[in-house]
């Protein structure tokens, strides 16, 4: 190792491969992942989700998932929980998904024709 | 690189190494290949979580699930459930001991609230075989920090202002060690670092290097550039496989990216290291018995002064550091000496790692702040004493350490609190004992094991633990008189002054702090010649309760030496003293509870 230049680049890189570890607020962003979620296709819409949560480098950001939501017919469903506000996104595809953490996580501006309550009418 | 979701981390200390943690590991691996999720999920092997009661044990984050106790068995469930549902499998997760409630995340587990982990930081968290995970916690920017902006003398500046003291048991200032070796005149100096951890029960160096080896390495460098030494040994014992296998990847891997080796950071600053192999002689940690060692002679004790700061390896100036010593000393660096020294009491800074074993129910590894009680770290981090047993006596300091009983448990922990109890923080082992305990056993305990390990070179350890141990046998034997009790207390103050090395230094102390606060135990084995515990065998009698006895006779056939006699249904049994060989199957056996010890 010559500079310290160098050690910044490795830990900059390798801080992505642990991130999960360190970081336990901010942004929870939770995919159904039952046998309803995983049946309509939530694996991918949850791959994507991370792969942009990398990609843009996004600090506090959680992805997880949870067991059925309950409304087994609107899977693959998200819900991103920001602070006090929760949203929950219906019917999702992978690109869907990458639209969300776009637009939603980085801009701040809730998807609507995504969410249940664009859906439900 | 790949993107994983989900870390699933499986602690790989030898605690949990002992129960199959590598085969779950690899069970891990298996059924994640076979669920298609070996893209999304990624197994990792850490160091010691600490909470080794709860063994083994497996984290998943992002959730910081903490299961423990997992079995091979239980990996499945874990896969299916969790990683492929999302469904957190509560059957399998941590319990609290004193609140009986399921634990769901890592950071509400009792056992971790009153810690704070600054030389434990890394352990449980990484992959201690990973320079990069090491590097992505901060490691190595102390050195960086060090080698580019700092001047030795400002280095050794900031770590006497910290206030670290050795954490190897004596307790020396560890910035005034590195000033005399960087002034020690010399053309050739050397770094060491003692790992040769002998205690009964201790286990937290052994830890360190498990979990967060490059943390020993970085550590060893920076005191390197700040004494002017460019050659380090770490004296490790060969009982130790798993901690010798990861800080030689550490140390190779470390050379690998420049991080040891020549021109390091193209500062112009050289250091290299390698690790020592010890047979595992207690004395070998006494700082003058390891360099011997390292110089490949029998493992001895030398007359101080010189110190190895002025004459150590190879008559070279020598800076001798513990491992737990050296894994704060990148942090004192990054966050500065008033952040290390705001931590702790008013003498004794910073934190203070701790096995916690015995009549415990949180047996296992935790750090504290300096100052925490006694009776905060047994009862609320140690989680108390099982089967609702009393409180005893708590041992610090392992074989050179002492007994503290109830009444000091509010006394605040530090280096001379401790001293001023008769007993010693020693390298950190902490062995609780409860009203089953005999407190002359248990200094015989601690005396049999420093009469084998002194080294023999001087007299009144050599000759005088034996003689200890002679007399402490013939006091649980029964046949003790008040004059033997005196005898010992003379030959223990005697061998306490008048031995060469701190071995023998401190054999005696198990015995004076037993004798200064246990007295009436001595007193009840040699005038009453009873053994309040009910632990010495010579001292004791099994008494069939004839009031309580149903005349089932099972008690006399489980005797193995047919001691008991009676007559089925007709006649109370009745034991036999002279042939009872004190074994206590009759008292297991009887399903009235009509056999009592006393």
């Amino acid at each position: 190792m010559k500079s310290i230049a160098e050690l910044e680049a490795i830990r900059k890189r390798a801080q992505d491969g642990v991130k999960l570890r360190s970081e336990r607020d901010g942004v929870r962003v939770v995919v159904g992942m039952a046998t309803c979620g995983i049946a309509a296709g939530a694996r991918p819409v949850m791959m994507a989700l991370v792969e942009e949560v990398n990609k843009r480098q996004l600090k506090n950001v959680v992805i997880t998932q949870t067991g059925c939501i309950g409304a087994c017919r609107l899977e693959p469903m998200v819900e991103v929980y920001k602070g006090e506000e929760k949203t929950t996104y219906v019917k999702l595809t992978p690109e869907d998904a990458r639209k969300i953490v776009a637009e939603h996580l980085v801009n701040g501006h809730v998807v609507k024709e995504c969410t249940i309550g664009a859906y439900e009418k | 690189m790949d993107l994983y979701r989900s870390h699933v981390l499986v602690c790989g200390g030898t605690g949990c190494v002992s129960s199959e943690s590598e085969k779950i590991i690899d069970t891990f691996n298996e059924l994640l290949v076979e669920h298609g999720l070996d893209h999304e999920v990624k197994v990792v092997r850490t160091g010691c979580f600490g909470l080794c009661e709860a063994g083994p044990v497996v984290v998943v984050y992002p959730e910081g699930a903490f299961y423990s106790m997992i079995k091979v068995s239980d990996v499945p469930t874990i896969v299916e459930e969790h990683l492929l549902k999302g469904r957190i499998v509560t059957d399998l997760l941590y319990k609290d001991h004193t609140t009986a409630e399921t634990m769901n995340s890592i950071d509400d587990v009792g056992f971790y609230k009153k810690q704070r982990r600054v030389a434990l930081r890394n352990c449980g968290v990484i992959n201690p075989e990973s320079i990069e995970e090491y590097i992505a916690f901060d490691g190595y920017q102390a050195l960086g920090k060090v080698l580019t902006e700092m001047t030795p003398d400002q280095v050794i500046d900031i770590i006497k202002h910290s206030g670290l003291r050795g954490r190897g048991g004596g307790g020396f200032p560890t910035g005034m060690k590195w000033e005399f070796t960087q002034k020690a005149a010399g053309d050739l100096k050397y770094v060491a670092c003692n790992a040769d951890e002998g205690d009964p029960g201790a286990f937290m160096d052994r830890s360190v290097l498990e979990g967060d080896p490059h943390a020993i390495v970085e550590a060893m460098a920076i005191a390197g550039y700040a004494v002017g030494a460019s050659k380090g040994f770490v004296y490790v014992r060969a009982e130790y496989p798993i901690a010798v296998k990861r800080l030689q990847i550490a140390i190779d891997d470390a050379k690998e990216n420049g991080l040891l080796g020549e021109d390091i950071f193209g500062t112009g600053f050289d250091f290299d290291m390698e690790i020592r192999l010890g047979a595992g002689a207690f004395v070998c940690g006494e700082e003058t018995a390891l360099i011997a060692s390292i110089e490949g002679k029998r493992g001895m004790p030398k007359v101080r002064p010189p110190f190895p700061a002025v004459k150590g390896i190879f008559d070279k100036p020598t800076l001798l550091n513990n491992v737990e010593t050296f894994a704060n000393v990148p942090q004192i660096i990054l966050k500065g000496a008033e952040w290390f020294a705001s931590i702790g009491t008013e003498k004794s800074k910073g934190t203070k790692v701790f096995a916690l074993a015995g009549k415990i129910n949180n047996t296992g590894l935790l750090e504290i702040p300096m100052g925490t009680t006694l009776r905060e770290t047994i009862y609320e981090v140690g989680g108390g004493i099982p089967n609702g047993k009393a409180f005893k006596a708590v041992q610090t300091g392992g074989p050179s350490g002492g007994c503290i009983p109830a009444e000091y448990l509010d006394t605040p922990i530090d280096y001379d609190n401790l001293i001023s109890l008769g007993s010693m923080m020693g390298s950190g082992g902490m062995i609780v004992l409860d009203e089953d305990n005999c407190m002359v056993d248990v200094a015989r305990f601690f005396l049999d094991f420093t009469e084998e390990e002194s080294c023999g070179k001087c007299t009144p350890c050599r000759e005088g633990t034996k003689r200890m141990h002679e007399l402490l046998d013939k006091i649980v034997d029964g046949k003790g008189t008040m004059e033997d009790v005196e005898k010992l207390e003379t030959l223990a103050k005697t061998i306490k002054g008048a031995s060469l090395c701190g071995l023998g230094q401190t054999a005696p102390n198990p015995v004076l702090s037993t004798l200064k606060y246990f007295r009436h135990e001595y007193e009840a084995h040699v005038i009453d010649h009873k053994c309040p515990a009910g632990v010495c065998a010579a001292l004791l009698q099994y008494l069939v309760i004839p009031d309580l006895c149903k005349k089932c006779g099972i008690c006399a056939a489980k005797c193995p030496v047919n001691c008991i006699s009676g007559v089925k249904g007709k006649e109370v049994y009745l034991i036999d003293q002279d042939k009872c060989i004190k074994c206590g199957a009759c008292l297991d056996a009887c399903p009235f509870k009509a056999i009592k010890k006393g």
